[in-house]
């Protein structure tokens, strides 16, 4: 590397979203031909760190950043993504951004497409000229024989395999003139393996070439392979800056998860004598989309609380929607001995069992409506309840009175903060509605609840109020509660077990004193089958029936 | 297997084609009309309507389904047309200021209907059909009552008694077939309209040249995925609006092209029907709400005009009713629409299910794969990345 | 006091016009010679007349299933039952009500393959909607030309057979609502009781059943299906429910209509009366994904309110018919507005 200074230099980054702070100091630097690997949790900041870099109009929406950017040493300031593309930056993101009835090369040069001046040029402007074909044909090859893969350029991408989606969206970065720096976002999440070591080969090639890169990844042993340089960003800031060399995997994944900054979290739960098994799941598969479950089995004693964490679309939010029939599923489950018809909604929630979704604002609220209706809406459905005969019983209404009494109750045992029972949903901050589906699950009063990710966008204070109200209402009736979630530490403050979930499979079981290690290899994938068994440490799976 | 398979897909293609053919052919015996006069009166429908159906072409390209507001372009044609009789222009240069008339009102009408699409995405195609209703209104109140008292009119033949307002009927004899009959073409028995077809060939040489243009190939980029288009730098409601405006002023000449041919001029009513057939045509000719091409304009022109040829006089001999025939004309022509939209509709929605069911394929490995039995509920299929996690 | 001007903003600019220049119609009305009492005599008779038309697009709004531009199907279900009741010649109320008992199993099986291929077709139910309805009209244009109808009144008389454009109801169920406890004062003024009565009880049954355990999970379907289908309601059944209901009502209404307009009108008669309800629906405060009863009787006044007084009040004023242009622009002005508006539910 004939260079001195850096290809790109983050200095003192610092983002906060309206006081929640998401970044604080990070900074970096990236050498000519150098791939530094970014690793982190969800959440850590790693998206809103390459959304600053790339001038994404959101940054400056909430009030932009502190910190600067240095190209070359020279400071840059992106307004907007197309600046930071000029500029030499190429970025591939999570979902593909491809044309599906174009081919790979409409797809490599689409909006620089060469061109040939046309009559009506002087009068209509520069889009009447016509493509030259060829042209972009051989600068598409270009880019593929850069990039060292096998690609037809003819080929549509709507009939090509994921992988070489994945590589045609590299390749068009890279046909850029002027692309110095490449970053790319989980770009093995959905490759097979042996398009994944193809995939690792050609940027190692492009490093070669001088091409700075950035490899964000959840898999450790893609960043340890191929990283020059690791970043390990954890809560905004980045704890760890080293170079790859020695490193091993399990370091990686204790930095990562490593206690949050913020100071330990409140005291752990002794472990509890819970004997009676009252739930069960075998062989399950979950057809959710991004968050797919391939083969899941565990079970839960009565009163139990249990913790599924993992990585994002691993497939830990697919096991409780599918059990709760939102998501095509199969396998058997078995409540208090009962199987469980999959794939129904309303038998899951009869049998009960109830379900706080992820998804607060798509699946768990009525935005629209009011409160009451919000809370009581499952209960009359299921169990009939809120509803008054009218004309001697010949049919029913809903009864007002006692969905108010109802929504009256919730708003009170849980502190919600409303302006009446009448108010609609949408107009509740984060925190409050997400007590609002609590509530809508608790007046199911289910024999085992489902929380998915009960803590997700709300600020801190209703986070710890909401763990609160879960624990209580488990000691307080013994209801059995499944907590999926993606912060470990929040499982570990609550839970009995804690599952953790790689690959749509149950990588081990852990109780919440094992250490943060051990969760972070489990959750990391770097375990292979056999030496599975043998980390699964004392709190042990419970026996499979 | 995939032989099998092939005619299965050949015939679920082309079943309107298929279906149309057969009831066009089977109804020549009944209707008693000869093949001579069938082609004769194709011909002249293909000249006559053609050019109308060409304009749905790029906003299909556009990823904007079927134009229905392209009604707006042709009632730019007609106000073009009622000034240039008003102005008393005879002959082909009657046509040229016609459209020279009507370009301008076109333009704005194009540019209007591009921004309300551009307000209604994803409903264009129900959003157009009532912007053509609506400007119809409008239509109707500019000819009706301002033209005669707020722009003056010379030519009291065509002004209603009162004194302003334009009469029901316009008589469009000073340049009634003025295009046709510049060259009108001799074959044996039948007389082609040679200038009017040149023209049309023109059109179709410019569609073929415009897809071939950056603009045409953005074009083709916003119409599939308007967020990867916008994403790339491509302008993408400035691109939607363009492909509007250009349909809007090609259905301004298409329906001088078609009235002039016609003679005369319902002057409150020649437009209503005016995207009914020209959609009709280029559905019937093979095309779908999403992909179309020039031969679909023609094939469909030419099956859907057979067939409206031969239906009445084929009810009135099989059922003793003209109307019968005509009445099912109509519905030959709404039921085509109405199935290509649920068609169109139903293959998004199984390519929907079929991509998760790839998905789920690969995900459920080993586990075997139960047909999911819940009640179909709503296909949140993402095509996107597997990993398409909740968290962003 | 934010609750003003949030109402307003709600309600709509195009609503607020339509309103306002309502209201200054009726003002000028006195002043160019229209006689008042006869004008709002006459705006109550067309209120009552298309009120259970616009009610019919309550269901399918509220499930989430849009504007039902193939109401013409609930129409042509209504015509169905009016004129087997006229063949059989009922008459008074055993004719009326007949007619609506004899469209129901129509409406039944109409709405029932309507709904099974709306649900097939989501988002964009509207514009097949339309289509699906402009092309069983046609089809039953030549039902209408060789069913086996035999009553000399509804059939054409030099052949004998296939039923007339226009059926009169005069003497079998002519106003039967209409005159039913009307109330006349003076001249030119009927309250026309029986027929609001009417209206009154059908809208009461519709707004019962929006509160029924059915009813709730239709609204909910439509406000957020997944959230439904999480608390183990079949969406696909309700939207189907919602449809077949839409058609029932259309039938009713028809017969509503015809029992006050005095006429049955068959063949292409049925797909003019859709684009009005659906306007007047949305004058009342409707949008594409919400509606209330509120808005139907607001709606419905407000619109044939300016049917009623544009041609008698401009006519008097300018000497020249506009009230088909207002309209058109009116009406479609409205559809379009509510067309284009950005879904307000908030994901």
């Amino acid at each position: 590397m004939g260079q001195t200074g850096p290809l790109l230099s983050l200095k003192n980054i610092s983002k906060d979203f309206y006081g929640n702070v998401v970044l604080q100091n990070v900074g970096f630097d990236l050498h000519e031909g150098e791939i530094l690997g970014l690793v982190g949790e969800n959440g850590a900041g790693k998206t809103t760190l390459m959304s600053i870099l790339f001038g994404m109009p959101v940054i400056a929406e909430t009030g932009g950043f502190t910190g600067t950017i240095e190209l070359n040493g020279q400071e840059m300031h992106f307004a907007s993504p197309f600046d930071a593309l000029d500029a030499g930056l190429g970025m591939v993101h999570q979902e593909f951004s491809l044309i599906p009835g174009f081919t790979t090369t409409e797809n490599i040069v689409l909006n620089r497409e060469s061109m040939k001046p046309s009559i009506l040029n002087d009068a209509f402007g520069d889009r009447m000229s016509t493509l030259d074909r060829p042209e972009m044909k051989t600068r598409a090859v270009g880019a593929i024989k850069k990039l060292g893969v096998k690609l037809d350029p003819d080929m549509l991408v709507s009939e090509m395999p994921v992988g070489h989606k994945q590589f045609t969206e590299i390749a068009r970065e890279i046909s850029r003139k002027n692309t110095k720096i490449l970053i790319l976002d989980e770009p093995t999440a959905v490759l097979t393996e042996s398009e994944a070591l193809i995939l690792l080969d050609s940027l190692k090639k492009l490093a070669r070439e001088g091409v700075g890169i950035i490899f964000i990844s959840h898999r450790l042993r893609e960043v340890a392979q191929i990283a020059d340089q690791i970043v390990v960003l954890r809560d905004g800031v980045a704890v760890k800056n080293v170079p790859a060399a020695g490193v091993t995997i399990k370091d990686i994944a204790s930095w990562m998860v490593g206690r949050s900054i913020s100071g330990e979290a409140g005291p752990r739960e002794e472990s509890r004598a819970l004997e009676e098994e009252i739930f069960s799941v075998e062989h399950l598969w979950v057809d959710m989309p991004g968050e797919s479950v391939r083969d899941v089995g565990f079970s839960v004693n009565k009163g139990e609380i249990f913790g599924i964490g993992g990585l994002a679309g691993q497939g830990k939010l697919g096991i409780p929607n599918g059990i709760m029939g939102l998501y095509p599923a199969g396998g058997t489950v078995h409540l208090e001995g009962k199987e469980i018809s999959l794939n129904n909604p309303a038998a899951a929630l009869k049998a009960g069992m109830s379900f706080v979704s992820e998804d607060r604002r798509g699946v768990g609220l009525l935005l629209d409506e009011s409160l009451e209706w919000n809370i009581a809406f499952t209960a009359i459905q299921i169990h009939g309840q809120y509803l008054k005969p009218v004309l001697g019983g010949l049919f029913t209404q809903r009864d007002s009175k006692a969905m108010e009494g109802l929504c009256k109750e919730y708003i009170q045992l849980l502190d919600i903060k409303c302006t009446g029972t009448k108010q609609k949903a949408k107009e509740l901050s984060g925190g409050n509605q997400q007590k609002i589906c609590l509530a809508k699950a608790f007046a199911m009063k289910p024999n085992v609840l489902f929380v998915s990710e009960p803590t997700r966008g709300i600020d801190v204070g209703a986070k710890k109020l909401v763990i609160d109200t879960l624990k209580k209402y488990n000691r307080e009736y013994g209801t059995t509660i499944i907590m999926i979630s993606s912060e470990l530490e929040e499982l570990r403050s609550i839970c009995d077990r804690i599952a953790i979930i790689d690959e749509g499979k149950i990588a081990g079981i852990l109780p919440p004193s094992a250490d943060v290690a051990e969760f972070g290899i489990l959750m990391a994938g770097a375990t292979d089958s056999p030496s599975k068994t043998k980390r699964q440490s004392a709190a042990e799976e419970a026996p499979r029936a | 297997m995939s032989a099998k398979k092939g005619i299965a897909k050949f015939f679920s293609d082309y079943a309107v084609v298929i279906i149309f053919v057969l009831l066009t052919v089977f109804s020549i015996g009944p209707s008693g009309l000869s093949i001579s006069y069938i082609i004769q009166e194709i011909i002249t429908r293909l000249g006559r309507n053609s050019f109308l159906v060409l304009s749905l072409l790029l906003p299909i390209y556009a990823g904007m389904g079927i134009n229905f507001a392209m009604t707006l372009g042709a009632m730019a044609g007609q106000i073009g047309l009622i000034f240039a009789i008003d102005w008393g222009i005879a002959g082909w240069q009657g046509l040229v200021v016609a459209f020279l008339v009507g370009l301008p009102v076109s333009l704005l009408l194009g540019w209007v209907c591009g921004k309300v699409m551009n307000m209604a995405k994803g409903r264009e195609m129900v959003t157009g059909y009532i912007l053509a209703f609506f400007i119809s209104g409008v239509y109707q109140f500019f000819v009706l009552y301002v033209m005669g008292s707020v722009i003056p009119m010379r030519n009291s033949s065509i002004t209603l008694s009162r004194g302003f307002g334009v009469r029901n009927t316009l008589n469009l004899e000073s340049v009634r077939q003025a295009l046709d009959n510049i060259v009108l073409l001799k074959i044996g028995p039948f007389s082609i309209p040679l200038i009017t077809f040149v023209i049309i060939a023109v059109l179709c040489v410019f569609i073929v040249w415009f897809k071939k243009t950056k603009l045409g190939q953005d074009m083709r980029a916003v119409g599939q995925d308007m967020a990867v288009a916008e994403a790339a730098g491509i302008p993408v409601e400035r691109t939607r609006i363009v492909a509007i405006l250009i349909s809007t002023v090609l259905a301004c000449v298409g329906q001088i092209i078609f009235l002039q041919n016609m003679g005369n001029m319902a002057t409150y009513n020649a437009h209503d029907q005016t995207s009914f057939f020209a959609a009709a045509a280029i559905l019937v000719g093979g095309a779908s709400v999403t992909h179309a091409s020039i031969p679909n304009v023609f094939i469909g022109v030419i099956l859907l005009h057979a067939m409206y040829i031969v239906s009445p006089l084929a009810g009135q001999n099989l059922f003793g009713s003209a109307m019968i025939g005509e009445y099912f004309r109509q519905f030959i022509g709404y039921g085509v629409i109405a199935i290509s939209l649920v068609l169109y509709a139903w293959k998004a929605k199984k390519a929907a299910d079929a991509t998760r069911l790839g998905l789920r394929l690969g995900a459920a490995g080993e586990s075997t794969i139960v047909k999911a039995n819940g009640d179909s509920g709503n296909g949140t299929g993402s095509a996107g990345k597997g990993t398409a996690g909740g968290s962003k | 006091m934010r609750d003003i001007k949030t109402s307003i903003q709600d309600f709509g600019w195009p609503r607020i016009i339509i309103f306002i220049f309502l209201i200054v119609l009726f003002i000028l009305a006195p002043i160019v010679g229209v006689r008042l009492d006869a004008s709002i005599s006459d705006v109550l008779n067309r209120f009552g007349q298309y009120a259970i038309l616009v009610l019919a697009l309550v269901p399918m709004i509220q499930s989430g299933c849009g504007l039902n531009f193939g109401l013409a199907l609930g129409i042509v279900a209504g015509l169905l039952g009016s004129t087997l009741s006229l063949q059989f010649e009922w008459r008074g109320f055993m004719g009326f009500f007949g007619a609506i008992a004899l469209s129901l199993p129509f409406s039944i099986i109409f709405g029932y393959i309507y709904g099974k291929l709306l649900n097939k077709v989501k988002g964009e139910e509207m514009t097949i909607g339309m289509y699906v309805g402009l092309s069983f009209v046609m089809i039953m244009c030549i039902m209408w030309l060789v069913l086996p109808y035999s009553n000399p009144q509804m059939v054409w008389g030099f052949a004998g057979k296939g039923l007339r454009t226009t059926i009169s109801t005069e003497g079998y169920w002519f106003k039967i609502l209409n005159n039913f406890l009307a109330v006349k004062i003076g001249q030119f003024f009927v309250f026309p009781t029986g027929l609001l009565l009417f209206v009154a009880i059908c809208c009461y049954l519709v707004w019962l059943f929006m509160r029924s355990r059915t009813g709730t999970a239709m609204t909910a379907v439509g406000s957020n299906p997944d959230f439904a289908r999480a608390s183990g309601v079949n969406a696909d059944k309700m939207r189907t429910i919602s449809v077949i209901m839409s058609t029932f009502l259309g039938a009713v209404g028809i017969i509503v209509y015809e029992q006050s307009f005095g006429f049955i009108q068959l063949y292409t008669a049925p797909n003019p009366m859709v684009f009005p309800a659906i306007a007047a629906i949305l004058i009342g405060g409707a949008s594409v994904n919400k509606a209330s009863m509120v808005n139907v009787v607001i709606g419905t006044f407000l619109f044939q309110g300016l049917l009623t007084m544009t041609p008698s009040v401009i006519n008097s004023i300018l000497q020249t018919d506009m009230s088909e242009v207002i309209r058109m622009i009116v009406s479609n002005g409205i559809i379009l507005y509510a067309l284009t508006r950005k879904a307000k539910v908030t994901k």
